[in-house]
């Protein structure tokens, strides 16, 4: 029976047609998703993947940092937060001004970027455990000021946020409300699902791209010995920052979307446990390892939505009352995971098989 | 005129100077041993004249170029390339991308070529592959190249080591005991690759406990004792130095 | 100039917690060269347990000295810390001592979350007030005040960091912990015991945090299940201003962080023409921080790591 499928595993990996058909038909799944949840569990739920989407880009943003270059960025979530505050402050009512997403969205980026080159520059030659510190009071200060800049002068509208944000236009479809397509009626969670399914793809694929080259190669002679990399001529430092920078490049972008397809920001969506969650998915995917982020990625981004559904009425009938309400578990088992995965299964739930070899020799190599 | 010179070189840790105004030039082509009793400042020098030390006093001046204080990576871009003395490759990555990982500062695509992949990306990422793979050849280990660095053995790694150094496209070659932990057979292997090393026109130094290695191979020869350089010259007349003498073993032979 | 001397005090009086806290980060930093994510939160342990025996003994009515029961809760807080940095050790540290760094500040985060959560689940999510145990009489001070329970705080705090330099300078674990911050693989070969070193550390480490966290409440009169992570962010960072692995350098970085704060937050209104107000407090430390790390990664008075780290 095994031999069975081992057969059918090799050929779905080695077999060129079995690629393109695989490809085909995942990519029809897909597309009909959003009506197939829609028809079946709802349409909370496409909002939910819309997340998860954005969540996956901003988990393979940090793998850059924490997976490829191998750097502990604890406060990553303030350049979505950047991307986030760019795209809301510039298309809305607040200053009046609705500049279009193809101006926002790279705006964020290099907005983001240019943060991180900022923050990274004097930090990143600093022990990772200081490094790790400082990116979370990074975090924290984005955070602060965000939530403290309406006065004197209202740059930020305080801890009220931002709303009435401005949905992405393209070709004339608002992605703020239903539109209809060759007959099919696509309203706005699905238009957000595809358009974050297709950049989701896209931050995928320059991944994986960055991991097979000159760059991915520095970062992991720097991630397995930076001495010796330095020995060998690499410019560590600029090929650090360059980690920072293209990951705070794919948070930022993150950030504007987040923007437009909730309408509303405000600070409290970029608390130090946004952060942490981030690096979750990261870790307990599998660090480094492109598939694996997303993995976790979309596990985390649902596991809230899931549990809200299962977790109290489960525990409604085993105990007669709700002991753990769905928060508090959800950051109990993020805690629990943290802990479990590094010490039983550091390389995380599927990782790359480099990474498992890192993380699992005794006597591994540990520079910081 | 000396490829590499240290001018007064003093460095020191907190109360203890490791080295005190050392100084001493490589002639471009010879292959230039320094050596010295444990402790002597062998390997601190070493690190001084790669950049990973600063000076506290004197100049290094590799082709004319003052790298005094340079970090490692800007030392290595100007010709000089180094091996340790505790091995320390990539552990987890092949030999071969070990390699490649020396190769990289001679290359330049950076991440819209990795993204993109256009056409000199893949040019230099082929050339880098092929290079990585002469040198593999060159120093004995392309059996190995897809194996793991830290499955390989001993002398195995030791020589990958040198084919990553020689993949920054040296015109120095400066090695920290190459050949510790090898037999008689491995260090007459080792010796000579270093001599086909000299032969292709890179200038090697390399630190030393090995006598017999070092008096076959060396042109000229540096010792530091207590950090300070005690003598220099050929090989042969060092070794009856009785300032040598004494400082290895404490007072001369009867 | 009333304003200055009063945030002076203030400034001592955080500092001073700042600095027990430091400690502890400081001498786990010492020996492993680990940041103890997990300690803020220790401190926050401390304080709520302390609230509720102090809450239990009121409600019991017996009768006893309201400063008798601070000296019981303080106590059973003392206990309960201590107990809880072993484990955290033990479970979360000990078996990932030869991992890559990586490895062990994740757990450590982790650590962090699970103590948060498991004080929200016990202790609800609300502030809960601290009942004062002992009059907060003020008294005046050239033209500042300060309360009886401030003049404690900067009293118990001075007493313990005597208490804790004396037993490291001149007991023989004392000695061992030293010789293990200094370099544990030869401490070993002397026969010293290092796992029950290390254990020791953390124990004495996450006593102070409960002092700390008892001392903090009180001054405050509010205790909450969030109150540990910006609190051990801040002594992380007073530790590392004085100078990693450094004793008289957490003592030291403490009050000068409370100073520093104290300071700025009374006059970044005048400093910033009004734009920045006192909600800016905490971003002091954070910039201390990175000022530090940038400009003097040592600290003030030089870090102190073992051969390891």
């Amino acid at each position: 029976m095994s031999a069975r499928w081992r057969e059918l595993a090799h050929w779905l990996r080695h077999d060129r047609r079995a690629r393109w058909l695989g490809l085909v038909l995942s990519g029809v799944a897909l597309a009909v998703l959003p009506f197939v949840l829609d028809a079946s569990v709802g349409r909370t739920w496409v909002r939910v993947i819309d997340l998860a989407l954005l969540y996956t880009m901003l988990a393979l943003g940090l793998n850059i940092v924490v997976g490829f270059a191998g750097l502990l960025d604890l406060g990553y979530i303030a350049f979505y937060a950047v991307g986030a505050y760019t795209y809301a402050l510039l298309a809305s009512p607040h200053f009046g001004l609705h500049l279009p997403w193809w101006v926002l969205l790279p705006a964020g980026a290099v907005l983001a970027a240019f943060f991180g080159v900022v923050l990274g520059a004097p930090t990143l030659r600093l022990r990772g455990d200081y490094l790790a510190i400082v990116t979370l009071g990074f975090g924290e200060i984005i955070r602060i000021f965000l939530n403290n800049l309406n006065a004197p002068i209202n740059i930020t509208n305080g801890p009220q946020g931002v709303n009435l944000i401005d949905p992405i236009n393209i070709a004339g479809v608002s992605f703020g409300r239903t539109d209809s397509l060759l007959g099919i009626s696509f309203p706005g969670t699905h238009l957000h699902y595809y358009l974050f399914l297709v950049l989701a793809v896209l931050v995928m694929f320059v991944c994986i791209r960055l991991e097979d080259s000159r760059l991915g190669r520095a970062w992991v002679a720097i991630r397995e010995d930076e001495i010796a990399a330095l020995a060998m001529g690499i410019n560590t430092r600029n090929v650090k920052l360059l980690a920072f920078a293209m990951g705070a490049t794919f948070g930022g972008v993150a950030g504007g979307l987040f923007s437009s397809l909730q309408g509303f920001v405000s600070p409290e969506s970029f608390v130090v446990w946004e952060s942490i969650t981030v690096l979750c998915m990261v870790v307990l995917g599998g660090m480094g390892h492109v598939a694996g982020v997303v993995l976790g990625a979309l596990m985390l981004a649902t596991l809230p939505e899931l549990l809200r559904h299962t977790a109290a009425p489960m525990q409604q009938q085993l105990f007669g009352k709700v002991i753990l309400d769905p928060e508090s578990l959800r950051m109990l088992l993020f805690g629990l995971a943290l802990i479990l995965v590094m010490l039983l299964r550091p390389a995380g739930l599927w990782p790359s098989p480099t990474r498992r070899r890192e993380l699992t020799s005794a006597g591994a190599p540990g520079a910081v | 005129m000396p490829l590499l010179e240290a001018r007064k070189i003093s460095k020191s840790f907190g109360g203890l100077q490791a080295l005190n105004a050392v100084s001493l030039g490589i002639e471009p082509g010879e292959i230039f041993g320094l050596i010295g009793p444990n402790g002597a400042g062998k390997t601190t020098l070493f690190n001084v004249l790669t950049g990973l030390y600063k000076p506290d006093a004197g100049a290094v001046l590799f082709n004319s170029i003052d790298v005094t204080g340079k970090k490692a990576n800007r030392v290595v871009e100007a010709g000089m390339a180094r091996t340790f003395q505790n091995i320390r490759l990539f552990a987890n990555m092949t030999a071969v991308e070990n390699v490649m990982v020396g190769r990289h500062l001679r290359g330049r695509a950076g991440p819209l070529g990795a993204v993109l992949r256009d056409r000199a990306t893949l040019a230099e990422e082929a050339a880098i592959q092929k290079r990585s793979h002469e040198l593999l050849d060159y120093v004995g280990v392309v059996r190995h190249a897809h194996a793991l660095a830290k499955n390989l053995a001993y002398g195995d790694q030791r020589r990958l080591e040198i084919a990553r150094a020689l993949a920054t496209d040296p015109k120095l070659l400066a090695l920290d005991e190459p050949a510790a932990g090898m037999n008689a057979t491995e260090t007459r292997a080792l010796r000579g690759l270093l001599e086909r090393i000299r032969g292709d026109g890179i200038t090697i130094l390399l630190i030393e406990h090995d006598v017999r290695l070092v008096m076959g191979l060396c042109d000229r020869v540096a010792v530091l004792d207590y950090g300070k350089k005690i003598a220099e010259g050929a090989p042969s007349a060092v070794q009856r130095d009785p300032a040598v003498i004494e400082a290895y073993l404490g007072g001369a032979l009867p | 100039m009333d304003i200055f001397l009063q945030q002076i005090l203030n400034g001592l009086v955080l500092g001073s917690v700042y600095a027990l806290v430091a400690l502890g980060y400081t001498m786990v930093y010492g020996i492993l060269g680990l940041i103890n994510f997990a300690h803020g939160e220790v401190v926050m342990v401390g304080a709520l347990v302390s609230l509720s025996v102090v809450e239990l003994l009121l409600g019991t009515n017996l009768g006893l000295p309201a400063p008798l029961l601070g000296v019981v809760a303080l106590v059973v807080a003392i206990g309960v810390c201590m107990a809880l940095g072993f484990s955290i050790e033990r479970i979360a540290y000990r078996p990932l001592r030869r991992a890559p760094r990586l490895a062990p500040l994740i757990t450590a985060i982790g650590v962090s979350i699970l103590l948060q959560t498991l004080a929200m689940l016990i202790w609800g999510r609300r502030y809960h007030t601290v009942p004062a145990l002992i009059p907060p009489t003020p008294h005046a001070v050239a033209g500042a005040t300060i309360t009886n329970v401030q003049i404690l705080i900067i009293v118990v705090s001075a007493l313990i960091m005597a208490g804790l330099m004396g037993l490291v300078h001149f007991t023989r674990l004392g000695r061992a912990m030293r010789a293990t911050a200094e370099n544990p693989v030869v401490a070993g070969l002397m026969g010293v015991n290092i796992n029950r070193i290390i254990s020791a550390t953390f124990v004495i480490g996450s006593a102070l945090a409960a002092v700390a966290g008892v001392l903090v409440s009180s001054n405050y009169g509010v205790a909450h299940y969030y109150m540990g992570f910006v609190l051990g962010l801040k002594a992380f960072t007073a530790a590392v201003l004085g100078g990693i692995g450094n004793l008289p350098g957490a003592m030291v970085g403490g009050l000068l962080l409370g100073l520093i704060e104290s300071l700025g937050a009374g006059y970044i209104g005048d400093l910033t023409g009004g734009f920045l107000g006192s909600h800016y407090q905490d971003v002091f430390a954070f910039l201390v921080l990175i000022m530090v790390l940038v400009f003097r990664p040592t600290g003030l008075l030089g870090e102190r790591l073992s051969e390891r780290a």
